[in-house]
């Protein structure tokens, strides 16, 4: 069954107009050439952030400290057209890659966790790597190492979700229960170990429970740059089996796809998603990077493909926004970059024509 | 050749609750074989057995002649399971989308062919809903939803398909369409396995059934079947049998 036995004008146009979407025939081509217009933008932005994290990393170096250099100038000259103090200091840079990276990669995964019922997952695990924030902070209290505060929040994380994946096989579900009380017992034993550690250690952890720009280091960002580049190249080879998981576990099962590997690694990129984009969107707000851009996305998306597609932009749209309203204002990037989602959320609902999608979470 | 699937005394429990005892059958190429029994009395289950969602407490499950645990050929069957069918879902995944599933034991990790594009289309036209491909698969109605998961199973040329009750919120007249749809695929050569709680319509389109509660009580042709004591035994003497009453 070649294409050459139905060599017909039918088939010839099919092919002609088959674009990313699949064989979207009636729909319209130009929103989807917008769409993939917007993200080729983003993802200049995205390798232009790549760009500068690799560039500070190894501004040492003979080459690559002439093109910092360059960087630095931009940003100057950046900052001077816009009238504004930003774009100089490399700290921001920092913090507006990690945001921008975020943007990207929180929303791919939610894609998939919100349509498997897993958005509360993202909430928990980002309860986990709280706690070990808590404990990297008493392990360089005791050691005196002075590592990122954020590998031992990525480890934790990452054991979190193995162990949400754990309680998953044993008992079938995503339950509520072992689920909150996976959430609640992380918090708690970081409260606890935060508070035992005060008189050993200074750091504030306000920073990390709501988010700030400053709060984003240099390893952090270099962290969130890898991280990304792992997630990104996750999901594009796993597109279509994480697709199948989600639409129809069972089904995928009986195909004899690794359901439960493919599980596993969709809770593990969530830790990570998690555990990257908690430094901007602090742990309490985490999770809504994962879940509001893809709702928003699903009220006016006609296909899972363009689902992910306007999350993306979708969510990238509010980092921005929000980094905008927040560095305007002074206040805290977490809940700016929030309440930018949900007006987009909202207005997703305005222009829908299906009505409120309702969407479950667990 | 072998049977498409042969079950040797396979026995599961849900904890201390038997659900599947010592049950023994085989399934050959082509037949149309209709599960039934009542309420709780372990189809979904049998089926799961077959299909490896399942693993039997004991005795053993071959599939295509290997042993369930081994066998890797997941194109070959295509599964509609019952939660698909009730699902109206929330998903925006289109019914394009949806059938090209089928495609993705075939091709892995690779990007899809356009072989495997004229396939999904040559499925759709097959079930009749070519019209609907854009469509997504939550607006659909009861009836065009189930063609559309016939359509994926189609799509990864599938030897077996296997339903469980797949008519369930499905109008009267789109269901006689259904399984009119299901005889020509059988007279294609596809095996179908069919768990269906309305006992006239497995007698009217099944060539053989199984008729289960935990324990096998009838195993063989329709005819006899309907001339055999299977029915009351099984759903007991009570007579809480679903009437045929379209």
């Amino acid at each position: 069954m070649s294409t050459d036995t139905q060599p017909t004008d039918s088939t010839a146009a099919d092919s002609t107009n088959r674009g990313p979407l699949g064989r979207l025939r009636t729909r319209g081509t130009t929103r989807e050439t917008v769409e993939l217009a917007a993200l080729g933008v983003i993802s200049l932005l995205a390798v232009v952030m790549l760009g500068f994290i690799g560039l500070y990393w190894l501004r040492d170096l003979p080459y690559a400290s002439t093109a910092y250099e360059q960087f630095r100038i931009a940003g100057r000259l950046l900052d001077f057209y816009l009238g504004t103090n930003v774009f100089k200091h490399p700290f921001m840079w920092q913090s507006l890659s990690t945001g921008v990276l975020i943007g990207i990669v929180a929303p791919l995964v939610g894609s998939f966790l919100v349509h498997r019922e897993m958005a509360l997952i993202g909430e928990t695990l980002a309860h986990a790597a709280f706690a070990g924030v808590a404990v990297s902070l008493l392990f360089n209290a005791v050691t005196g190492w002075d590592g990122s505060l954020l590998f031992g929040a990525l480890i934790v994380g990452v054991i979190g979700a193995l162990g949400v994946q754990w309680l998953a096989d044993r008992t079938d579900t995503y339950g509520d229960v072992p689920i909150a009380i996976m959430l609640s017992g992380s918090f708690a034993l970081g409260t606890l170990l935060i508070s035992y550690g005060r008189g050993l250690t200074g750091i504030s952890i306000e920073g990390y429970l709501f988010g700030s720009l400053a709060v984003v280091t240099v390893d952090g960002a270099r962290m969130m740059a890898i991280l990304s580049v792992l997630v990104v190249a996750g999901v594009l080879f796993n597109y279509k089996q994480l697709l199948f998981i989600t639409f129809d576990e069972q089904a995928a099962r009986v195909a004899q796809l690794p359901v439960n590997s493919y599980n596993t690694l969709l809770v593990v990129m969530t830790a990570v998603v998690v555990v990257g984009a908690m430094q901007v969107l602090g742990i309490i707000l985490v999770a809504a990077m994962l879940v509001v851009p893809v709702a928003a996305a699903s009220q006016i998306a006609v296909s899972f493909r363009e689902t992910m597609y306007l999350s993306v932009i979708l969510g990238e749209v509010a980092i921005l926004a929000g980094f905008a309203f927040s560095i305007a204002m002074s206040l805290p990037s977490g809940g700016s970059i929030v309440m930018a989602a949900i007006v987009l959320y909202l207005g997703s609902i305005a222009v829908s024509k299906n009505g409120i999608t309702a969407l479950s979470t667990r | 050749m072998n049977p498409v699937i042969s079950l040797d005394s396979v026995t599961f429990a849900y904890g201390e609750t038997p659900a599947v005892s010592d049950i023994s059958l085989d399934v050959e190429a082509g037949e149309f074989l209709g599960l039934i029994g009542p309420n709780g009395s372990g189809k979904t289950t049998l089926l799961h057995l077959m299909l490896g969602l399942h693993e039997p407490d004991s005795g053993s499950v071959e599939l295509f002649g290997e042993p369930v645990g081994e066998f890797d050929d997941g194109h070959r069957i295509g599964y509609v399971s019952q939660q698909s069918t009730a699902q109206s879902g929330s998903m925006p995944v289109t019914v394009q989308e949806n059938v090209t599933m089928g495609r993705f034991a075939h091709v892995g990790h690779s990007r899809l062919s356009p072989h495997d594009y004229e396939t999904v289309d040559e499925a759709l036209e097959t079930v009749g809903i070519a019209d609907l491909a854009d469509r997504r698969m939550s607006d659909l109605s009861g009836g065009q939803r189930q063609r559309a998961y016939i359509a994926r199973a189609l799509a990864s040329e599938a030897d077996l398909l296997a339903l469980d009750e797949p008519t369930v919120g499905v109008d009267a007249e789109s269901r006689d369409a259904f399984y009119q749809l299901l005889d020509d695929l059988n007279a294609d050569g596809i095996t179908i396995i069919l768990i269906e709680h309305d006992i006239g319509v497995v007698t009217d389109r099944a060539n053989r059934i199984a008729c289960i509660n935990t324990e096998l009580f009838h195993h063989g042709d329709t005819e006899s079947f309907v001339d055999s004591e299977a029915l009351t035994e099984a759903y007991g003497v009570s007579g809480r049998v679903v009437h045929h009453d379209h």
